[in-house]
């Protein structure tokens, strides 16, 4: 998937995953998309939630070998 | 003057037209007023240690990520978290039986070894506290946990609110130097109305 923006969150637990995709995303431009890397089990539900609240889109979750890969699209 | 028969009859279709698109009017309005309130959130932190010192930093800064108004009032040992140096925060395993003690160095099997340590012996041996409090830190550096220093700025990047209360920091004898920049200083009276129209209260 194509993405403006890569986030590397690898080692870093909650909330720094949250936290850190919150300040990428407020540099980037509307439409823009972030990818996210990150170790942290609990991301995968919590990257959801904050998609919801937040009204960023979540274009898609996956799990490559023990890491986690999210595509969210800025509002 | 009473109303005429036929002014009565439309009343009565006026009022059951009424009851039955009210509701559904009601609904939509209080659902939109719903939707577009920006979500809000008060904790007071009334603990020191540093165990206690992130569920507030933690929830608070989450908050703030979340696009929530977020206010934390410190209170008794809740202000040492607004301390300049907060790297002397400690966490005391005495009387404290919930809390694992596991060495952050070494093997595996060796890590996963809880050591049960008799709290005569913890009250006894001096140093024990600070023994157990840097081998927190090590275990939180270790995971990849952030420091309390680091989710401190991050919530005050985000705007999120400090209010410390000013009686206590009169009461335990500490000066507004003694405090980060950026913290609020006032009483019970303006916690109240922040935690009164906040959709999330919280006591830690």
């Amino acid at each position: 998937m194509n993405f403006d923006k890569e986030l590397d969150a690898r080692g870093l637990n909650c909330p720094l995953p949250i936290l850190r995709a919150k300040k990428a995303l407020a540099e980037m431009q509307t439409g823009q998309v972030l990818k996210i890397i990150s170790t942290d089990p609990g991301s995968v539900k919590d990257f959801v939630a904050f998609a919801k609240q937040t009204g960023n889109e979540l274009l898609s979750s996956g799990e490559n070998n023990k890491e986690f890969e999210f595509f969210m699209k800025r509002k | 003057m009473g109303a005429t028969p036929e002014i009565a009859v439309i009343d009565d279709l006026i009022n059951k037209r009424l009851d039955e698109l009210l509701p559904q009017k009601l609904e939509s309005l209080l659902q939109a007023r719903e939707d577009s309130k920006t979500p809000s959130m008060a904790i007071i932190a009334t603990r020191g240690t540093l165990d206690w010192a992130y569920p507030p930093f933690i929830l608070g800064s989450t908050a703030a990520a979340l696009g929530w108004d977020v206010s934390i009032f410190f209170t008794f040992y809740g202000l040492n978290l607004l301390k300049k140096d907060v790297s002397d925060l400690k966490v005391s395993p005495l009387g404290n039986p919930g809390m694992p003690m596991k060495m952050p160095f070494g093997p595996q099997w060796f890590k996963g070894i809880n050591w049960n340590i008799p709290n005569l012996i913890q009250a006894g041996v001096p140093g024990f506290e600070t023994v157990a409090t840097a081998l927190m830190q090590k275990t939180i550096a270790n995971n990849g946990v952030a420091t309390i220093e680091e989710l401190r700025s991050l919530s005050q990047e985000a705007d999120v609110k400090f209010i410390a209360c000013q009686m206590t920091v009169e009461l335990f004898g500490f000066s507004h130097d003694d405090f980060i920049s950026g913290v609020d200083y006032a009483g019970a009276a303006t916690f109240l109305p922040v935690a009164q129209t906040a959709d999330v209260a919280l006591f830690m």
